[in-house]
C-alpha cells in the first residue's frame, strides 16, 4: 500500500501535548509524535492504558492543546491559533466517537437534542424542519427508528446508544472520524453490529477514521494501517497486515504476544514476551523515527536499525 | 473421569424485582472436578456470574435458589440458610476474584491488613506469625519487595498489582475452589497476559480448581480445561475446551465464535447475532436461542431440548444432534476455522 500519491487528509508533525502538574514539571503525555492519515483509510492507534493514545485524538479535535508540533487538515494547519473559518470548517469536518456509550450521552437529554447538539451550536440548519429532517435521516442511517428521537438514553442498550454516539457524530457530516474504542465498552455480540456499522458508513460516506483501541485484534480487523504507541511516543507504524506479520520493534512483539488467539492448542504452547525497555542502549545514541521498508516505519537507533533489516530480509 | 468436587443439579435461581419474579437460572446443571479449570462464558446478563454466586451464598438479597441442589463436601448448599453456614464454605473453602481491583479493595487499609484479616478470621492466626504469612503470599502472587509493600495502601498499586492483591486475599485460606469472575476485563492485554501465567501458575502450585467467568473467548482459550458455553440462564453446551473450540454443536456457540473479530474476514461484515436475549420475566419455551437462531427448527419454539451426548465429555443442548434432525451445517465461519485447524494437525 502506497501513501505517495494519496491524499493525506491528516498531517501530525513533532506533536507535543503537556498536563500542568501543580507545583512540578509539566507532565508530557504525547512526544514527537508524527504520522498521516490518508482519505478513506482506516487508521488504527494501539497502546496500552495512559499511553496517549486518547490524548493524540483529543489533540487533533483540539481537546487538548499542542505544546509543539504541527497539525494539519488538508494541508492547512489547524492547532494553535486559526481563522475563523478554518476553526469552523475543522469543527464540522472532525468528529469524535466516544468510548462509554453509558457516560457519554446527556442523561437528562432526549435523542433528538443529543443528535442535533452540533447543529445547534454552529447554526449549521436553515430552519426546524431542516434540522428534524437532518435528525431523522441520520437515526435511519445508524439503524434506529425515528420515534428514538423522543425517548432518552436510559431506555437504550448499550449497542443503541453507541449508534447514538455515531449519530451524533455523523449528523455534521464529517470527513474525519476519530473513533476512540467505540466497541470496548460493548458487549461481545454488540461489538461485531457497531464495527459492521462503522465499515458500511465508511463505505456509503467515503469517511475516514483513526481507530484508537487498545485490542489488536480488533484492531486488525478494521484497520488499514496501525501505528503502535508507547509512553507518548510512536515505535512502530505500518500496514496491518505487515505489523501483525513481521513486527519490529521489540514492544510491539510482546503486545502481540500477550493477544489472546481463540484457539486452545496455540494458546497453551505461547509464550507471552514482557518488554523491557531498559533493552534498547541509547546513550550513545538517540532513537530516530525511519520508513525502514516501504510504509513501514520504526523507532531505532542505527544498530537496531540494522536488526531490523536482518529481521526482513 | 473423578468423582466432582463440587455438583450443581437442576438449579434454579429467582429474584423478586419492582413485584415482579425473574427467573435468572433455569435449571442449570454442572459438575467441577478436582483440579481442573472451568471456564464459564457467554454474553452480559446470562447468568454465568449468579450462577456461581449460589455456591458461594452471594446472591443479592432480593435472590434465592428456587430449588436443585449443589452438592459439596456431602452438604447441600443450596439448603444453607444462616450466615454462620456460610462462613464454614465462603472464603475458607471457596474463594473469588472479582471483576474490577479498582473496587474490590478498601481504599483506606493498607494491603498488608486487608489481606492479613482474611488470615486472622479463618486461619486464627495473629500477630507476627500472621504478619510474616501475609508477606509470604505477597511474594507469592509476585509483588515484589512485600515487605515494603505491605504497609501500602490500594491507590498505590497499578490495576494490574492490585488484582494481584485481590487474588493474594482469595488464596490466603488455601481454599480448594477459586471461582475467577472477569478478573481481567479492566487490564490491559500485556497485564492480562502477566495475571492469566499467576493464575494457572497458583492453581499448579496450590492445586486450586478453578471456575473461570469470562465473556472473550480467546481467554477461555488460554486457562481453561473444559468450556460451558451459558445463554439466558442455562448450561447449553459443555465439552473440552479443544471439543468447544474445534467442534462446536450448539448454534449459539457458533454465533458467539463467529463473532468474534480474530475470525472475520477483513472487508467483509462481521457476523453478528441478531435481536436480543431473551427476557427473563417471561416463561421461556423451547430453546431460548430459537428466536434469534437463523436456522432453528421447528420444535426449538415447542419443547426445550435435552443434553445430547456428542463424546464421553462433551454435550449440547440442541436439537440438531437428535437423529431425526435434518443435517444442518455450521456457519462459513465455524467451517473454515475447522479447516484451518485441521490443516495444522497435518
Amino acid at each position: 500500500m502506497t501513501g505517495n500519491q494519496r491524499e493525506a487528509l491528516i498531517e501530525v508533525e513533532g506533536l507535543r501535548v503537556e498536563f500542568k502538574v501543580r507545583g512540578g514539571k509539566p507532565f508530557v503525555a504525547v512526544d514527537g509524535v508524527s504520522f498521516r492519515i490518508f482519505r478513506g483509510e482506516t487508521f488504527g492507534l494501539v497502546g496500552e492504558t495512559g499511553s496517549g493514545k486518547t490524548t493524540i485524538g483529543r489533540a487533533i479535535v483540539r481537546i487538548n492543546p499542542a505544546a509543539a508540533g504541527v497539525i494539519k487538515f488538508k494541508g492547512r494547519r489547524i492547532n494553535g491559533i486559526i481563522p475563523k473559518d478554518l476553526d469552523r470548517e475543522v469543527t464540522h469536518k472532525i468528529q469524535m466517537i466516544f468510548q462509554d456509550p453509558m457516560a457519554s450521552l446527556n442523561e437528562r437529554a432526549k435523542v433528538d437534542y443529543i443528535v442535533s447538539e452540533g447543529l445547534y451550536n454552529t447554526r449549521n440548519y436553515t430552519d426546524e424542519q431542516d434540522r428534524q429532517a437532518k435528525v431523522q435521516k441520520v437515526l435511519a442511517e445508524v439503524g434506529l427508528l425515528p420515534e428514538f428521537a423522543t425517548r432518552f438514553p436510559h431506555e437504550f442498550s448499550g449497542g443503541q446508544r453507541q449508534r447514538i454516539g455515531v449519530a451524533r457524530a455523523l449528523i455534521m457530516e464529517p470527513e474525519f472520524v476519530i473513533a476512540d474504542e467505540p466497541i470496548s465498552s460493548l458487549d461481545v455480540s454488540i461489538r461485531a453490529q457497531v464495527l459492521n456499522l462503522l465499515s458500511e458508513l465508511q463505505k456509503a460516506k467515503g469517511l475516514t477514521y483513526m481507530f484508537i483501541s487498545h485490542d489488536l485484534s480488533v484492531v486488525r480487523f478494521i484497520a488499514d494501517r496501525v501505528a503502535v504507541i508507547y509512553k507518548g511516543q510512536i515505535v512502530e507504524l505500518a500496514g496491518t497486515e505487515d505489523l501483525f506479520r513481521s513486527p519490529l520493534h521489540p514492544y510491539t512483539r510482546s503486545l502481540l504476544s500477550a493477544i489472546p488467539t481463540p484457539d486452545p492448542r496455540v494458546e497453551r504452547e505461547k509464550t507471552v514476551m514482557v518488554y523491557d525497555p531498559s533493552c534498547h542502549d541509547y546513550s550513545r545514541e538517540a532513537p530516530h523515527w525511519a520508513e525502514i521498508r516501504e510504509g513501514h516505519f520504526v523507532l531505532g537507533n542505527s544498530l537496531e536499525m540494522a536488526q531490523y533489516r536482518a529481521l526482513l530480509a | 473421569m473423578s468423582e466432582p468436587i463440587l455438583s450443581a443439579r437442576d438449579v434454579v435461581v429467582k429474584f423478586s424485582l419492582r413485584g415482579q419474579v425473574l427467573t435468572a437460572i433455569r435449571e442449570a446443571s454442572l459438575d467441577l472436578y478436582e483440579g481442573e479449570s472451568l471456564a464459564i462464558v457467554g454474553e452480559s446478563g446470562c447468568g454465568k456470574t449468579v450462577f456461581t454466586k449460589t455456591f458461594i451464598g452471594m446472591l443479592d438479597a432480593n435472590g434465592w435458589v428456587d430449588s436443585g441442589s449443589i452438592m459439596f463436601e456431602g452438604k447441600d448448599l443450596a439448603r444453607f440458610k444462616t450466615e454462620r453456614e456460610w462462613l464454614s464454605i465462603r472464603g475458607k473453602k471457596i474463594a473469588t476474584v472479582f471483576q474490577d481491583p479498582m473496587t474490590a479493595l478498601n481504599p483506606l487499609r493498607t494491603i498488608g491488613m486487608q489481606i492479613q484479616e482474611v488470615l486472622e478470621l479463618h486461619k486464627g492466626m495473629s500477630g507476627v506469625e500472621a504478619r510474616e504469612h501475609t508477606v509470604e503470599i505477597l511474594d507469592q502472587v509476585g509483588i515484589r519487595d512485600p515487605e515494603v509493600r505491605y504497609s501500602h495502601y490500594p491507590h498505590e498499586f497499578s490495576g494490574g498489582m492490585r488484582q494481584r492483591v485481590v487474588i493474594a486475599i482469595a488464596i490466603a485460606c488455601d481454599p480448594l475452589i477459586l471461582i475467577c469472575d472477569e478478573p481481567t476485563t479492566a487490564l490491559d492485554v500485556t497485564i492480562q497476559a502477566q495475571i492469566l501465567e499467576l493464575i494457572r501458575s497458583l492453581q499448579r502450585r496450590l492445586g486450586l480448581t478453578l471456575i473461570y467467568i469470562t465473556h472473550d473467548l480467546g481467554v477461555v482459550a488460554n486457562v481453561a480445561d473444559r468450556v460451558a458455553v451459558m445463554y439466558a440462564g442455562d448450561i447449553i453446551e459443555y465439552g473440552t475446551a479443544e471439543e468447544i473450540f474445534y467442534n462446536p454443536q450448539h448454534p449459539y456457540t457458533w454465533a458467539l465464535l463467529s463473532s468474534l473479530p480474530q475470525l472475520g474476514i477483513k472487508g467483509k461484515p462481521l457476523y453478528s447475532i441478531k435481536g436480543t436475549p431473551p427476557n427473563l420475566f417471561s416463561e421461556i419455551r423451547g430453546d431460548a436461542f430459537a428466536p434469534r437462531n437463523p436456522r432453528a427448527l421447528k420444535i426449538d419454539f415447542v419443547e426445550r431440548p435435552p443434553y445430547f451426548q456428542v463424546s464421553p465429555t462433551h454435550f449440547a443442548r440442541t436439537w440438531l444432534l437428535d437423529p431425526r434432525a435434518p443435517k444442518v451445517e455450521p456457519p462459513e465461519t465455524i467451517r473454515a476455522m475447522q479447516a484451518r485447524y485441521a490443516r495444522r494437525a497435518v
